[in-house]
């Protein structure tokens, strides 16, 4: 009775303490976003004391955790169906959005001085295009000296939602890719090297002569690696950055799929990069630990109102506020706690 | 206490002096070892039945994990190039084939270079020399897997892609079986430069093990040998060999076995593509480079499976080698002793 008893005072005491204290928010998934929710988690401590475990598991990683509800929320590249989401019990919504872009080794070739397009990039990772002075690359690159020197075509080895996305586009534009590898974060290539993680990516395309590569748009640039331009669906040559995303995602129809699952490829639009991508965050409509969802809930919230100058200084790109405020809407909709009531309001 | 219980040599010391409770203390003292002692004898036998436990332990996991790949596609998967995540068909013929070739380039170059080193460490070499190279090998041993993954990739593939691979594929353009096992285009990583850089890993394995066993040869034989106007080379060929045949067949397998298994090196410079290729430039992958690979990601029960599965093929592989190590290894020890 005594051992009960002191049990059930230290639980309580316990319990009190944490609660007083702050509540941790785990999640797991998306290497991608990794960098800028590390920086947001670190922002929002310092202001609220409530810290974010975040582990960058992978997107694959991610899914499998909030199914086996191990965190508050997951993090995933590649959106879920709207099946799979109602079957799991699931929510989902874009949190911040990227680019993925062509990278190359070619001598002598300046960063977006290279011009290509999405059936001839498709026609590449088929292994159709063998050589960079191929006429169909010589027609879109009049002004480029190029070499005849094989194409090494480099791509991950590891299962990534950058494959997914990139795939995703390449099979808007190539039937032939969409029947022949379709998409999926991890593929079947005809041709080509892996390499693991965007650093291998990198590494692979830079000690390789006459390579080309995709990562996110992110570590082209701090790498200063030699980015391609990229003929887009109005058929206008544009280069990554925050603003050709930003067109595409204004353009794009966030309400046509489930859970905001849109991927952000050949939207249409002259100042869309072709391939903008989103990552998603999951949790629970009605979530075993309501105060820790309601937590997330709350830091996502900051996130979206006072994280875009800090994910602009990485590179990503925010929400549009419109999207944010259906995103909101959903919240207050879907995420419910154990007594029916939604566990965010926009007040608190 | 029965005096019974008292040791013999006991009795012998003391004679008829001993007494009733000084042979009693001392029977209580012998218990308290014997306790000790079975307490010890115990332990050992649980520390050694743990490891069996753990072994079964990994088999049975992995045979658990992969039913569900191995149950789909029956022993085909032993025979399909494919792996496509897509459509979640796999087969482990690309990795069974890029581990066994990469093993076997290496083994091809570590062995002859490996027992000439030995060879020269043992009977040509100054003394001098003998110990700055005896640790340089050790040496080359102790370097971590991922050192060489790293120096692979960002200076000995692209020397390859821009030198070697140029040549051997200008120079056999034309002889009807090396330009299939020599076409290009110049990657610089793949299987060839890959199997490179095992022969280098496991180039120390096989000269401290043919170094040891070189010098277990008696004198008197290569004595003799050289007294009847026998050269070097046939004195290493016709004496030093077949006398350390065996074990030097024993540091092969340790050798192999190690290149089987390498992960982190073979990962950075073999390209990860599932494909079956006659060229030795084309990338490739071998079993342990696919699971570290593509183990985090891997996303619906039957690709997790199906890499588990090429877990345990490699483990069977390995044991197989280990297996036929060891009983060369016995074999040598038997005729020693």
């Amino acid at each position: 009775m005594k051992f009960a008893k002191i049990t059930l005072a230290a639980t309580a005491l316990a319990l009190t303490s944490w609660t007083a204290h702050a509540i941790d928010i785990s999640g797991a998934g998306a290497t991608f976003p990794y960098p800028i929710y590390a920086k947001w988690a670190d922002a929002y401590k310092k202001e609220t004391g409530n810290g974010l475990n975040y582990q960058s598991i992978g997107s694959g990683g991610g899914i499998k955790q909030i199914k086996a509800k191990t965190v508050t929320f997951g993090a995933t590249d590649a959106p879920l169906t709207g099946k799979d989401l109602d079957e799991s019990g699931l929510v989902q919504f874009p949190m911040v959005m990227g680019s993925v872009t062509p990278v190359i080794n070619i001598e002598g070739v300046k960063p977006g001085e290279l011009v290509l397009d999405g059936p001839t990039l498709a026609n590449i990772y088929l292994g159709q295009i063998k050589s960079w002075d191929d006429a169909a690359i010589a027609k879109l690159n009049p002004n480029v000296k190029l070499p005849k020197q094989a194409i090494v075509p480099v791509r991950r080895s590891d299962g990534s939602g950058t494959t997914y996305n990139f795939a995703y586009y390449l099979a808007e534009v190539s039937p032939e890719w969409k029947a022949k590898v379709g998409v999926n974060t991890a593929l079947q290539w005809p041709v080509g090297i892996g390499a693991k993680g965007n650093e291998g990516v990198a590494g692979n395309v830079a000690q390789t002569k006459g390579s080309i590569g995709y990562v996110e748009y992110a570590y082209a640039k701090e790498n200063k690696m030699i980015f391609t331009k990229m003929i887009n669906k109005a058929g206008k040559a544009v280069a990554p950055g925050s603003d050709t995303v930003q067109s595409a995602a204004a353009n794009a129809d966030w309400n046509s799929q489930p859970g905001f699952g849109v991927i952000l490829a050949n939207q249409p639009g002259d100042k869309s990069w072709p391939m903008a991508a989103a990552t998603w965050i999951l949790m629970y409509k009605k979530p075993e630990k309501p105060a820790e969802s309601a937590e997330a809930l709350k830091f996502f919230a900051w996130a979206y109102s006072k994280g875009d100058a800090m994910a602009a200084s990485l590179d990503y790109v925010p929400m549009p506020q419109n999207v944010v405020n259906d995103i909101q809407k959903m919240w207050q909709a879907e995420i419910k706690g154990a007594d029916g009531k939604p566990l965010y309001s926009p007040t608190n | 206490m029965d005096s019974g219980e008292r040791d013999v040599s006991e009795v012998v010391l003391k004679g008829s002096t001993v007494t009733a409770t000084e042979a009693a203390s001392r029977s209580a003292v012998l218990k308290r070892l014997r306790v000790t002692d079975k307490i010890f004898h115990g332990l050992t036998r649980t520390a050694a039945l743990l490891v069996l436990a753990l072994l079964s332990g990994v088999i049975l996991s992995l045979v658990y994990g992969a039913a569900p790949a191995l149950g789909t596609f029956g022993f085909g998967f032993l025979f399909d190039e494919s792996w496509n995540p897509v459509t979640e068909r796999f087969g482990a013929l690309a990795p069974i084939y890029g581990t066994l070739i990469t093993s076997a380039i290496a083994m091809l170059i570590a062995v002859p270079v490996g027992l000439l080193i030995a060879f020269f460490l043992t009977e040509l070499c100054p003394p001098v020399l003998r110990r700055p190279i005896g640790i340089a090998i050790e040496l080359l041993a102790g370097i971590p897997s991922i050192i060489y993954g790293i120096w692979g990739l960002f200076v000995f593939a692209p020397f390859m892609q821009q030198y070697v691979q140029p040549f051997f594929i200008d120079t056999f353009a034309n002889v009807p079986l090396l330009s299939t096992l020599f076409a290009g285009p110049p990657y610089g990583i793949g299987m060839f430069t890959a199997g490179l850089i095992l022969a280098i890993m496991v180039l120390p394995f096989v000269t401290s093990i043919s170094r040891d066993v070189f010098d277990a040869v008696p004198p008197v034989l290569k004595e003799a040998a050289y007294g009847v106007g026998c050269t070097t080379w046939e004195v290493f060929r016709y004496v030093v060999l077949p006398f350390t045949r065996v074990g030097v067949i024993g540091g092969f397998m340790l050798g192999l076995g190690r290149a089987l298994g390498e992960t982190m090196a073979v990962t950075f410079v073999i390209g990860n593509a599932h494909h079956v290729s006659a060229s030795l430039f084309a990338p490739g992958t071998t079993i342990s480079a696919s699971i570290a690979n593509e183990f985090t990601e891997a996303v619906g029960d039957l690709y997790t499976s199906s890499l588990i599965a090429l877990g345990l093929i490699l483990f069977f592989i390995t044991f197989v080698v280990l297996a036929i190590a060891r009983y060369m290894l016995m074999r040598l020890q038997m005729r020693a002793g």
